[in-house]
């Protein structure tokens, strides 16, 4: 069975240290926050001026001043503050941030991603992930192996405009574990019930079996 | 004593050419300078440029705007909320330059700080580097990003004094911090004008050197884009 978007998310939380700060992008990365541990201690960014990011607010807690970088109304953590976009883009690109992790739609075996743009049809713009990309000490990719039409969107290079050149570290998808070495892609976990064979053929590139493959546990 | 404080928008906008570029504070609805938004757009004032980080939604905040077709080109990081922006940009209406978030904050800060360029790594190997200079520090490419400043900038803030030190509340401080410094001439609303002294001077986040025009905004609507809450 390939993973649904929360155990994509659940793997990714795995990947989340104790003491680590974070950036979860929108979409499947959000719900990572869900997953983590609460025995360690993370500091959630989001990239519109706040560092320490809480659950979504009560009905009576809702603040209109007090929003995600996806827009939607949130809470403060316990040790949270507040700045302005320079200063959190200063973390961001100042290599502050441990963790990046964000949606694509393709990313290629040097570790480049592309997410923002389709050339004549959509232009929804980059927002931060450029410099998140760009900045964070390790960046993973959450997101489907191919996208709906079957497509592969692990290629041996992005055929869409860039988001960054060689950035991502990993990617957690409904299938595999993908990590990007310098020899191109690897697996290195398998989605349960999912073959070798089957993720050979999802992906639009080279795919090295690592030799310590093994199934994704959640335990 | 010369004085910065004005009764409303339509007062504090007087003198805005058309042709101007405007910087505004706020993300996404968050922190943007409502009042003065409404006044440009009553004023009629055309053929802006301006940069904003968002560009509003169709019926609020810079999409007011776009509906009357006052602006000729945008800077933004983030245009995903608004399907009017993407239709003037795909028909060639409205020219618009998509610039990286980080970049575009820093480009403000700079503007206001005297320097008038700066590497940064982010977007290099992308269109966004596409004909700047690139330079190599400690084996690293960087892109050159030049400063923005703005005939005026809007900023939006939860309290003010009359010299215009401002305070900003939660998220809503955002871009405005940068877009006050940005400005040629920086227009202030705040939820509430206070007398100089009644802040802390240890309170203050944007100092009032950065403001020359200061007014009490009123009906805030303070729009929220997606409210979540727990189940």
């Amino acid at each position: 069975m390939a993973l649904d978007r929360n155990q994509i998310a659940q793997r990714i939380s795995q990947e989340v240290e104790d003491g680590f700060v974070v950036n979860l992008g929108i979409g499947i990365p959000t719900l990572v926050a869900n997953f983590i541990p609460k025995d360690k201690f993370v500091m959630l960014q989001s990239e519109n001026g706040l560092l320490g990011m809480g659950p979504f607010p009560s009905e009576a807690g809702i603040d209109a001043d007090l929003i995600n970088a996806g827009k939607q109304t949130i809470t403060t953590a316990a040790g949270a503050s507040f700045f302005s976009s320079a200063d959190s883009f200063a973390m961001i690109r100042g290599g502050h941030v441990n963790l990046s992790v964000l949606g694509a739609m393709q990313v290629d075996q040097k570790g480049s991603i592309a997410n923002w743009m389709i050339p004549g049809k959509m232009v929804k713009g980059m927002g931060g992930a450029m410099d998140l990309v760009a900045g964070a000490r390790r960046v993973i990719v959450a997101m489907t192996h191919t996208d709906k039409k079957g497509n592969p969107k692990l290629l041996s290079e992005c055929n869409l405009p860039l988001t960054g050149i060689n950035c991502v570290n990993r990617i957690v998808t409904n299938m595999a574990v993908m990590e990007v070495t310098t020899k191109g892609f690897e697996l290195i976990e398998l989605a349960p019930g999912v073959t070798e064979a089957e993720v050979i053929e999802a992906t639009g590139a080279q795919v090295i079996i690592s030799s310590k493959l093994k199934e994704i546990s959640f335990s | 004593m010369l004085s910065k404080v004005y009764n409303n928008a339509e007062e504090a906008i007087r003198g805005i050419q058309n042709g101007s570029t405007l910087v505004l504070g706020g993300f996404g609805l968050c922190g943007i300078p409502e009042n003065s938004i409404s006044a440009l757009q009553k004023s009629g004032v055309n053929n802006l440029t301006c940069v904003s980080n968002n560009a509003g939604v169709d019926d609020f905040g810079l999409g007011l705007l776009l509906q009357t077709k006052q602006i000729k080109k945008m800077l933004s990081s983030y245009v995903g909320e608004n399907d009017l922006f993407e239709k003037q940009y795909l028909s060639g209406e409205l020219e618009v330059e998509l610039v990286p978030q980080g970049t575009l904050a820093e480009r403000m800060r700079a503007g206001g700080a005297g320097i008038p360029a700066f590497y940064t790594p982010t977007g290099v190997g992308t269109l966004v580097a596409k004909d700047k200079e690139t330079k190599e520090f400690d084996g690293k490419t960087y892109v050159l990003e030049k400063a923005i400043i703005g005939d005026y900038a809007f900023v939006k803030a939860w309290k003010g004094d009359k010299f215009g030190n401002l305070v900003f509340r939660k998220t809503a401080r955002n871009f405005n911090p940068v877009c006050a410094m940005a400005g040629k001439i920086t227009i202030a609303e705040v939820e509430e004008l206070v007398e100089i002294g009644e802040i802390d001077p240890d309170h203050v986040h944007t100092p009032g050197v950065f403001v020359q025009r200061i007014f009490q905004g009123s009906n805030y609507e303070k729009r929220i884009e997606q409210k979540t809450v727990s189940q």
